[in-house]
């Protein structure tokens, strides 16, 4: 449990809780011939952990792809709501959407969406902190004159940034690794700085894309710890995907399982489980040959890279 | 202030933010000043002309490492970029009539602005599909210098001829303290490049430059404008590069569509992937290294020519197949680098008596 005392909250959300903060409505995602994603729908509530469970290939990623810009669905529409409530400065914010399918990525993070991805993308060449401060991109000012200059405005941009930096990265135990390069560090760390870096936006909506994949049992607490302190004390509302079940079942509020593009369930973790549907496309299915094959192609996967 | 850098504990973010923490670092400094101001007390004419051409090499060299070593945008438009500072500093200063700082300045902006247009397919390219679109840049403003539609740049010479550089009531004279006085000049732009540059990559713009190198996809997920980043970069690395074609048409005081060719973008790639691709020390250590070898090599062919008469016959080609030979062994020993030599040396000693 955090007891340390800190300055920035990172929710950047101005939503009070319990109202709908993102609306998945009615999306379809065609590759080719191949359908990624058929007809899905859902809410996100603020202040809700949202689990997104389902086999390989059910289209989990896509989805996420979808709401934070990267793939941009043939039908339907992604909305994220805002304000009605106060934002993290206290101020009053009037309540508005923006229609997230028609924005490119870079548009979508500036209302807040942040993310991490499945295969690490971290800016490798980077330290830790240079990929955290990185995070405060959109909190920035990024003018080339200034920046030639240093003294003046950016040297105090950057102490500014720093102090909220510093403080992701006490919550997430980084401080050992500040100056690392991130490409030389160990996997589970990588995962946890991906995670620091989503922080870092003051994130309205965090999207998480199987961030405990390929953990052993301790790193995998650890990190749904850091994912529950994130959410329980700052308030940020998190999209997960996640394939371990007992975790799942553990931190989320609310479970929407995708099956073959499809959405077949969508309800509180207990009603999920006692799906027949689900039981028959997920938990039915010969889970232990499911996690075998998973197993194999995460391997496969790690020695690709 | 600490000796080394393990006795560094920074109490505040301000001085850690500095560019260097400890005495070690400070002493290196002042010894690069010291030797700055020596040069030209003991080098000839001949040497402080090398000198000068270091010195703008190292401006070119560092403009181009910001786009290619820090964003990934890899460019073969040197050349035609340096032309467009060359003529556009001469024409605005000696045809118009401005002062020649105002042109150089807007020899500047004009680079920056062309280096901006013709980094526009790298909005779609990557890698050597942008080599080739960078390489047409260079191909269409060689063209275009080269053959002078209407006679309006060089008046049907081929060349320009430029006046003695002047500014402020203040007149570069001549060939007794051309060469000294040119130094002076150029070595403090060098200097505040080289700054301008370093302090770039301190702040959030060079950071997301870096991060466009790195992965784009996540650069943009975090709310990176690929399209703004890139382009700033070609901008900012074009503004660096117009300067040095501007001093070079000012130094040299003769422009020609010679000075401009492919084969000079090519120079300058080398002298940043032999220094060390994205790093700004590097750009500075393949700028000296890549000019000074050829002189050397010059130098040794002549000196043995007595004992082997074939180097002086033939000194083009040793000195192309030596050039070449220095560069393709540096790949092999190090292909990170002059700059990553350095630091190996100075981690050997920070870490001695051990090896680790
Ligand atoms: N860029 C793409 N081009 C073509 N097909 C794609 C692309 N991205 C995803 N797909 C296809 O869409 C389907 C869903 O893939 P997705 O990665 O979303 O699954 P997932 O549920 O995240 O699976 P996993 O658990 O393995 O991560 C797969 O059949 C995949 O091959
Ligand atoms: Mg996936």
């Amino acid at each position: 449990m955090l007891t340390r005392a800190y300055q920035h909250s990172l929710n950047g959300s101005s939503r009070p809780e319990g109202l709908p903060l993102l609306e998945v409505d009615d999306i379809s995602l065609r590759f080719g011939g191949v359908k990624a994603l058929t007809n899905v729908s859902f809410t996100v509530t603020q202040g809700h952990v949202h689990a997104i469970i389902g086999p390989n290939g059910a289209g989990k990623s896509s989805l996420l792809n979808c709401i934070s810009g990267i793939y941009h669905p043939q039908e339907g529409q992604i909305r994220l709501h805002t304000g009605g409530g106060q934002d993290f400065r206290g101020k009053d914010v009037q309540e508005g959407q923006h229609l997230l399918t028609q924005l490119p990525s870079y548009k979508v993070a500036r209302l807040g969406v942040a993310r991490s991805f499945q295969n690490i993308e971290l800016f490798s060449h980077l330290s830790v902190l240079e990929n955290l401060m990185l995070g405060r991109h959109i909190h920035m000012r990024h003018s080339v004159l200034a920046s030639m200059l240093w003294f003046g405005p950016a040297r105090k941009q950057e102490i500014e940034h720093r102090h909220l930096v510093e403080e992701v990265i006490d919550l997430l135990q980084l401080q050992s690794y500040r100056h690392k390069p991130v490409g030389a560090l160990a996997y589970g760390i990588q995962k946890r700085v991906e995670l620091g870096r989503a922080l870092c936006i003051q994130p309205a909506l965090l999207l998480l894309d199987e961030p405990m994949a390929g953990m052993n049992a301790e790193e995998k607490e650890d990190m749904a710890r850091y994912i529950l302190d994130v959410h329980e004390l700052a308030g940020v509302s998190v999209v997960l995907i996640e394939h371990d079940m007992n975790v799942v079942m553990d931190i989320s509020d609310r479970v929407s399982v995708l099956d073959f593009g499809k959405l077949i369930a969508d309800g509180t973790p207990d009603e999920v489980k006692a799906d027949p549907a689900v039981i028959e496309a997920y938990l039915g299915s010969d889970t232990e040959d499911d996690e075998v094959k998973d197993a194999e192609r995460r391997m496969q996967e790690r020695t690709d890279v | 202030m600490a000796m080394t850098a393990t006795g560094v504990h920074h109490r505040s973010y301000t001085s850690e933010l500095r560019l260097r923490a400890t005495r070690a670092e400070y002493v290196r400094l002042a010894l690069m000043g010291v030797l700055l101001v020596v040069v030209p007390f003991v080098l000839d004419n001949y040497w402080m002309s090398i000198a000068n051409t270091i010195l703008i090499a190292i401006i070119g060299a560092v403009g181009l490492n910001i786009l290619v070593g820090y964003t990934g945008q890899i460019s073969l438009g040197q050349g035609g970029f340096l032309a467009v500072g060359a003529y556009t500093s001469v024409i605005l200063s000696d045809r118009m009539g401005l002062p020649t700082p105002l042109a150089i300045a807007l020899a500047v902006v004009m680079t920056a602005v062309v280096g901006t247009f013709f980094g526009l397919p790298g909005l779609r390219l990557k890698g050597l599909y942008l080599a080739i679109a960078t390489l047409a840049s260079q191909q269409i403003i060689e063209f275009l210098i080269r053959r002078d539609y209407g006679d309006f740049l060089t008046g049907g010479l081929g060349y320009i001829n430029v006046e003695r550089l002047g500014f402020l009531g203040f007149q570069v004279g001549g060939r007794d303290v051309f060469e000294r006085q040119w130094y002076v000049i150029l070595a403090v732009l060098a200097v505040l490049s080289v700054v301008a540059a370093r302090n770039i990559f301190r702040t959030g713009l060079g950071r997301s430059f870096m991060a466009v190198r790195d992965q784009d996809i996540a650069a943009e997920a975090i709310g990176v404008n690929l399209t703004r980043a890139k382009l700033t970069a070609f901008a900012v690395s074009s503004g660096f590069v117009g300067l040095a074609g501007a001093l070079t048409a000012h130094y040299s005081e003769v422009v020609s569509w010679e000075k401009f060719t492919l084969e000079v973008s090519i120079l300058y790639l080398a002298m940043i992937i032999v220094g060390g691709l994205g790093s700004i020390a590097g750009a500075v250590y393949g700028a000296i290294f890549m000019t000074l070898l050829p002189v050397v090599i010059r130098n040794v062919a002549n000196a043995l020519e007595s004992v082997v008469p074939f180097l002086g016959s033939q000194l083009p080609a040793v000195q192309n197949a030596t050039f070449g030979l220095v560069i393709i062994l540096f790949l092999i020993i190090e292909p990170r680098g002059l700059n990553r030599l350095w630091e190996r040396i100075k981690e050997y000693f920070r870490f001695w008596p051990f090896r680790y």
